[in-house]
């Protein structure tokens, strides 16, 4: 077996009432394991676009493009080169912050470039959009201060220049282009 | 023209060439059945239940190659095709199975007999549809025929909601889309030939894509030019004829031994259109260890799946091979077809013919008629069917290989009869039997053609055998004793005819009966075989275990 890492899976997909199950339920009954999913509207309203984080090795990588390419729904499907894409995760979490702490919390805001969007007299809410290792670590600066909540949009994904999905072959990636 | 959803439908099936739909009314598909009755010219196999007509789909779409259409009400005759619509996604079987539902003013409602059909059957088919809209009937089901039936095939579910059948649109007639496979990789295949023509021990391992890319022919042609022994998977059995010089017979689980001796000693493996299930690589790790693994199969996501090739193709099987030989040579392989001819002789000796369900199944096969239909249940007398009834023809065999599915057979004979337009020979066991023997008043129903072999032996044979091996043979409720069922009095109290075939009787005299009354008077009749509970299937290889450590025989029986 190959070595276990994440890998960015982008599809394409018909925006159409349905897929999401059709493809949750691919990965349940296939075993693979995901990190994050994040679907979205694109430019044309027939399609949606899913970002898929999987956690595995090089085998079930090739299997969950070649069985989401299956899919009737699923248009487009191919795994991106992470050095040649631009990775983005958004970030709102919401802390403890008594009036004496605020202060810290806005240096360590500033540092990451990250934005307070909401105040009370207890808590803030922060915002911060930015490749998921930055957020993690920015994750662990504040969480002393007392995680109330938060939430992540997961890992959205393009391509660098002027390669799309849409005009990328299926298996056009450099991954896998040993492969076919 | 303008006409109501339920017509549409019918004239939809009837563009893509339907002639015969296996179903079950009900309330939601009232307005179909009322259209397939004012149609008059689609035949409709009513079923004694909704699983019999998804086998019998199944069993018609695979002796003739078509795309097999069903009929099931919402609610529990929907569910009720579940497993039939299973076995026909794990054999890659095309089929159309159609499902009424409630109307979209009750949908989501929990209606009577609503079911979510569509997100019951999303794992066990290529695709399905619900049709809300009447707009959209005519192209849904044009694309479920087209789905089914192109690439991988496999079974497509439409679930069609009440309010579109009777709600009226313009309807225009179109020709069915023919599906043509994608270019062949013609430089990989150019890599592929040049090791074949290069290598000395070749094995071809013919899988059910042989058959359903209609290749038989082309590889009989490639494995008579590279001089290639050809052993045929489960799925495969009928690609090539059995007493050909170069067929090994089956291989797997229960293949032959001359099969796994070959595959031991080969140099290369070319597998065309097979998956490498666990019943044929057993132990996937070891499976063609340190062997050369061609692989050609026209889905992607098989390749490399559970064998890892060396060489592989994505293609229809019958495209890539029409491109392949031209470029193979002509080559005596003489030293390894010595050694193989030495594996069939070995085999040969090893034969254990002194079962009686051999003795049985072997007559069988020598008195059914030319064009008669094996079709098999689940279980030891699938495999010793397998093992011996001689299939020399593609489209001529049908069992449930991937689901495993007891109780297919009935339903399948009798979808088998109807597409081929010839007999069909059930050989079936008394624990498959009693799960769809329902089915037996359809068959009469029908004047089925049809000799049901029941190997009666009182217990679940396969299970059983499991248990003497595995479970310190702790029996655990796999003895049918208790039953006091009568098969011959079962079979007649329904119409058909009944034979018994006691221990002792004689086989030939009561099989030619059983043959000439089912051909001549076109009525199924059901021969209980009285058979040993103890009788094996061997040789064994059990799961996880290579080919090199094949049971020939059990020495506590």
């Amino acid at each position: 077996m190959s070595e276990i890492k994440k890998y960015t899976i982008g599809a394409l997909v018909s925006n159409k009432s349905g897929v999401l199950t059709r493809i949750s339920g691919l990965f349940t009954r296939r075993g693979y394991n995901i990190d994050s999913l994040c679907v979205c509207a694109t430019e044309d309203p027939d399609v949606s676009r899913m970002t898929i984080i999987l956690n595995g090795d090089e085998y079930l990588l090739y299997q969950m493009i070649k069985q989401m390419d299956k899919l009737e729904d699923v248009i487009k499907v191919g795994c991106a080169n992470e050095l040649d894409c631009v990775y983005r995760d958004l970030l709102l979490v919401k802390v403890k912050a008594s009036p004496e702490k605020r202060s810290q919390i806005i240096e360590i805001n500033e540092i990451y470039k990250a934005k307070t969007v909401d105040l009370s007299p207890d808590t803030m809410i922060l915002e911060i959009t930015g490749d998921p290792e930055k957020l993690d670590a920015f994750l662990k600066v504040i969480e002393p201060y007392g995680i109330l909540e938060m939430q992540r949009t997961g890992v959205t994904v393009l391509a660098r220049g002027a390669h799309t999905l849409k005009d990328r072959d299926c298996y056009g990636d450099h991954i896998l282009k040993s492969h076919t | 023209m303008k006409m109501k959803g339920a017509d549409i439908l019918i004239n939809c099936l009837a563009e893509q060439g339907v002639d015969t739909i296996f179903g079950y009314p009900g309330g939601t598909v009232l307005d179909i059945y009322d259209a397939l009755y004012r149609n008059g010219k689609i035949k409709h196999v009513l079923t004694a239940h909704e699983q019999g007509a998804a086998h019998a789909a199944d069993g018609y779409a695979r002796v003739t190659g078509k795309v097999g259409v069903c009929f099931a009400t919402s609610g529990p005759g929907a569910t009720n095709l579940v497993t039939g619509i299973a076995t026909a996604y794990m054999d890659s079987v095309p089929l159309v199975a159609i499902t009424g539902n409630v109307g979209i003013n009750f949908l989501g409602r929990d209606s009577f007999q609503e079911i979510d059909i569509c997100g019951i059957t999303i794992p066990i088919t290529k695709h399905n549809f619900i049709v809300k809209d009447v707009k959209d009937l005519a192209d849904t089901v044009r694309k479920a025929f087209y789905i089914a039936n192109s690439g991988r095939k496999g079974p497509v579910l439409v679930d069609i909601l009440k309010n579109v059948q009777v709600a009226e649109c313009e309807y225009t007639p179109q020709k069915p889309v023919v599906y043509s496979p994608p270019a062949v990789p013609a430089d990989s295949l150019a890599g592929i030939a040049k090791v074949i023509n290069e290598c000395k021990k070749p094995l071809i391992i013919a899988g059910g894509g042989v058959i359903a890319a209609n290749a038989s022919p082309l590889m009989m042609q490639l494995a008579r030019k590279l001089d290639c022994p050809v052993a045929y998977t489960l799925m495969g059995k009928g690609s090539i004829p059995e007493d050909d010089k170069l067929c090994l017979g089956m291989i797997g689980m229960h293949g032959t031994l001359a099969a796994a001796k070959s595959l031991i000693n080969c140099d290369t493996v070319i597998a065309l259109g097979s998956r490498f299930s666990d019943r044929v690589a057993l132990n996937r790790d070891k499976f063609a260890e340190n062997k050369t693994v061609i692989h050609i199969d026209v889905d992607n996501a098989e390749i490399d799946k559970n064998v890892t090739s060396t060489l592989h193709v994505m293609a229809d099987v019958c495209e890539a091979l029409k491109t392949l030989m031209p470029l193979t040579e002509d080559k005596k392989r003489t030293d390894w077809q010595v050694k193989v001819a030495a594996f069939k002789k070995e085999n040969a000796a090893k034969k254990n013919s002194s079962i009686r369900s051999y003795a049985i199944i072997e007559c069988a096969s020598r008195l059914a008629p030319e064009n008669a239909t094996l079709v098999t249940d689940v279980g030891q007398h699938q495999m010793w069917a397998a093992q011996i009834y001689k299939v020399n023809t593609p489209r001529k065999f049908c069992s449930s290989g991937g689901l495993g599915t007891m109780g297919y057979g009935m339903g399948a004979a009798i979808g088998a009869a109807k597409g081929s337009g010839a007999p069909s020979v059930l050989i079936t066991g008394d624990g498959c039997f009693g799960m769809n023997m329902n089915e037996l008043m359809t068959a009469v129903a029908q004047k089925t053609p049809l000799v049901i072999l029941l190997m009666d032996n009182r217990v679940l044979g396969m299970v059983r055998q499991w248990q003497k091996i595995f479970y310190s043979r702790r029996f655990s409720q796999t003895n049918l004793g208790d039953r006091k069922i009568d098969y011959v009095k079962y079979a007649e109290c329904v119409g058909a005819k009944g034979v018994y075939l006691g221990e002792n009787d004689d086989i030939e005299e009561k099989l030619s009966y059983a043959f000439k009354t089912a051909v001549e008077e076109n009525v199924p009749v059901l021969v209980d075989c009285i058979i040993s509970p103890d009788e094996n299937v061997l040789p064994m290889i059990k799961p996880g275990e290579t080919y090199d450590k094949q049971i020939e025989r059990m020495e506590d029986n």
